[in-house]
């Protein structure tokens, strides 16, 4: 599932917590990136946001608990 | 444009291309300012910043609301204007403490700026949520609080430190509690918060180095409805909507870059497609774009945007290719322009790189290189300044002339803080000083010009041999001609016949060869009155003083067959603007108007025309 759409999120994950880009997978979370605070997550959240053209809602900012986590919720915004 | 790759900018900085790697970060960042971008740019940047010249700044933010993801979106958006940012925030709503307490964080950061990032319902709650319970003694006792509480923090914090001090303006509710009605009162809640920032900006004129943030004409221009998001604030006290945050970013910006001296003081244009629609060694004078309407609304805005920037004392100069003269009369003449010769201190038009015309005009203004900002409409000078100059400031243009003005005003860096009147006076100083300097200049240097030409003038009476050029030069001659009356060959030797007129030729030669017949002059002697029909030069010598040459020959001729008045029309044209002035210019006097066409008389009792001395003149031999 090597995509635009997985690109660009991994790519957004990769600027927010300064990563290459070839390090960030669908498992990068918390646990594996040191400066992935509340406020990184934040910015995190804000930064999808911005870049895909959605709105996330409470329970989905709760849900990004990781690169894929957050994939899978742009993705479920995109459909509707 | 291409757009620039993250994955150019690594190479660049792998390939120790300090000057591209930023000239790629600036271009990167002016196609997406955004907040993955920022991470990126900020993270490059503090690998080139042990490379790089750039003017620290130490910034806290006392807030009371989440401001984080704007410090990289800030952070960026200072290091693209050179500007290195350490910047601390405070906890939420510690403010007053940390204002109050001299042992606090805040004066043990010792910062250079302070930004007090307050919002209407966290200062003023009662008046934000509860409004309506309000009766109008609470609403004006609670304005009053407000105001007070701002006062006692600008004044410990004025006592404690000498950094500068930017407050956040309050905004105004975007849908009041008591609807329409609420503009039915003065004491309602809008007019509440105004009165709160009228007091806010009285306290920051009162005191030295506080500033007012409008951040409510901030959060107005972006739109209120696309400011807020509601979600943000419910989860995170985040109120402001991801896509914004930049706009506020860049107005913090506008007040650093004035505090950190990151100013440009002079504002260099280019002329075709800038200040004007269309190129004028092209278009003409009459064919560039500059009424009113579109597009020449386009360019006159700009205009009055560079004129502001004037009033504001930036110095203004011009540096585009073109012709000179050209260049000149159209500033100098064409209706429509808003800037004239006297708002600039230095005009370049030449066909020279725009690089070495920047370089020049900052030292002959006395000024560092790195405070000149250019205006250009072509994208591929722009990007060469960039290149060649990464101290100057380039302004971005976008392609859409209708956006020009607006791009200039918003450029931070002709941001001041405070304006003395010298500093408003500054750019009309520097253009007086140019102008004095040239016109000493021409002085001199035209008359040396005439006199190293060693011109001679041969001007006789029309006769069989050079009858056919004399026609030919009324058929074609269009720029300097006074009256452009067309003769055949025919008409004119008809016109001959008779006593009362006459004609003379004008045959130039100068040092670089001979130019032959270049002049024209008819002539009709009635009744102690010499009129002139016909006066005309080809452009080629146009601005040599030929004319003055050929005016006294032609006065020296009318006193001999008994005039005591010279006349002539001068009849305009599209074309024939280089004779409009020539009679004014002798001493004539406008004696009558017709259909455009005026009628000037010279008393040639009372008045001589002097023939330049530099020009020898052979004239007529008379028997």
């Amino acid at each position: 599932m090597n995509d635009a759409v997985e690109l660009q999120v991994r790519q957004i994950a990769a600027d927010v917590f300064n990563l290459p880009l070839n390090q960030v997978t669908g498992q990068t979370s918390p646990k594996t990136v040191d400066n992935w605070d509340s406020v990184q997550h934040l910015n995190f959240v804000l930064a999808l946001e911005e870049a895909m053209g959605i709105q996330l809602e409470p329970q989905d900012i709760e849900q990004i608990r990781s690169v894929g986590a957050a994939l899978d919720v742009v993705r479920k915004k995109r459909e509707k | 444009m291409e757009e620039v790759t993250r994955d150019q900018i690594d190479r660049a900085i792998g390939d120790k291309d300090i000057s591209a790697a930023r000239r790629a970060l600036a271009r990167f960042w002016r196609q997406s300012p955004n907040v993955a971008a920022a991470g990126f740019v900020v993270s490059r940047f503090e690998t080139l910043r042990p490379h790089i010249a750039l003017t620290p700044c130490k910034i806290a933010i006392l807030r009371s609301f989440t401001v984080e993801p704007a410090v990289p979106l800030l952070r960026a958006t200072a290091f693209i204007g050179g500007v290195d940012l350490n910047v601390r925030v405070g906890d939420f709503d510690t403010y007053v403490q940390d204002v109050l307490n001299p042992a606090s964080w805040l004066y043990a950061f010792s910062p250079d700026v302070a930004i007090l990032a307050v919002q209407s319902r966290d200062v003023a709650p009662a008046l934000w949520e509860g409004f309506a319970d309000l009766d109008r003694a609470a609403v004006s006792g609670a304005v009053e609080q407000t105001v007070e509480r701002f006062r006692q923090v600008v004044e410990a914090f004025r006592q404690k430190s000498p950094a500068h001090l930017i407050i956040h303006g309050l905004q105004i509710p975007p849908t009041p509690a008591e609807g329409l009605l609420d503009r039915r009162s003065d004491w309602g809640q809008a007019a509440s918060f105004a009165r709160i920032n009228h007091g806010l900006f009285d306290l920051a004129r009162s005191a030295r180095n506080i500033y007012v943030l409008d951040y409510d004409g901030l959060i107005a221009g972006r739109g209120r409805a696309a400011w807020y998001d509601h979600r943000k604030w419910v989860v995170a006290r985040m109120p402001i909507a991801a896509g914004e945050l930049i706009y506020l970013a860049r107005e913090w910006m506008r007040f650093v870059y004035p505090i950190v001296g990151r100013v440009c003081k002079v504002l260099a244009v280019d002329l075709d497609n800038t200040l004007w629609g269309g190129v004028i060694g092209e278009d003409g004078i009459d064919g560039i774009q500059l009424d009113q309407g579109y597009p020449g609304d386009a360019y006159r805005s700009l205009q009055r945007a560079i004129l502001d920037l004037y009033r504001r004392g930036i110095v203004l100069a011009v540096c585009s290719k073109n012709n000179p003269a050209e260049a000149m009369e159209a500033i100098a003449d064409h209706p429509g322009m808003l800037l004239r010769p006297e708002h600039f201190a230095i005009i370049r038009t030449n066909w020279a790189d725009k690089a070495t015309n920047l370089r020049e005009i900052a030292a002959e203004l006395n000024v560092g290189i790195d405070s000149i900002a250019f205006l250009d409409d072509n994208f591929v000078e722009r990007e060469w300044i960039s290149e060649q100059i990464p101290e100057a400031t380039v302004i971005d243009l976008p392609g859409d002339p209708m956006l020009f003005a607006q791009a200039l005003r918003e450029c931070p860096f002709f941001e001041r803080l405070e304006l003395t009147d010298e500093d408003k006076a500054r750019g009309r100083l520097y253009a007086e000083r140019r102008m004095r300097t040239e016109l000493e200049a021409t002085a001199t240097s035209l008359e040396d010009f005439y006199r190293s030409l060693r011109m001679k003038a041969i001007i006789e009476p029309v006769n069989a041999k050079t009858l056919s050029r004399a026609a030919q030069l009324t058929q074609k001659t269009n720029q300097f001609n006074l009256t452009t009356r067309r003769y055949s060959e025919r008409q004119l030797d008809q016109r001959l016949a008779a006593p009362d007129w006459r004609a003379f030729t004008v045959q130039v030669a100068d040092r670089f060869g001979d130019n032959g017949i270049i002049g024209l002059a008819i002539l009709r002697i009635q009744d102690g009155v010499c009129e002139i029909d016909t006066l005309l030069l080809s452009c080629r010598v146009i601005g040599r003083t030929i004319e003055t040459a050929l005016l006294a020959a032609l006065a020296r001729e009318a006193i001999r067959d008994g005039a005591t008045k010279l006349v002539g029309w001068f009849v305009p044209t599209k074309k024939n603007a280089p004779a409009r002035d020539f009679y004014k210019s002798h001493h004539f006097v406008a004696v009558q108007e017709r259909e455009g066409a005026t009628l000037w008389e010279l008393d040639l009792v009372a008045n001589s025309i002097a023939s330049p001395q530099w020009v020898d003149v052979k004239e007529p031999a008379h028997e």
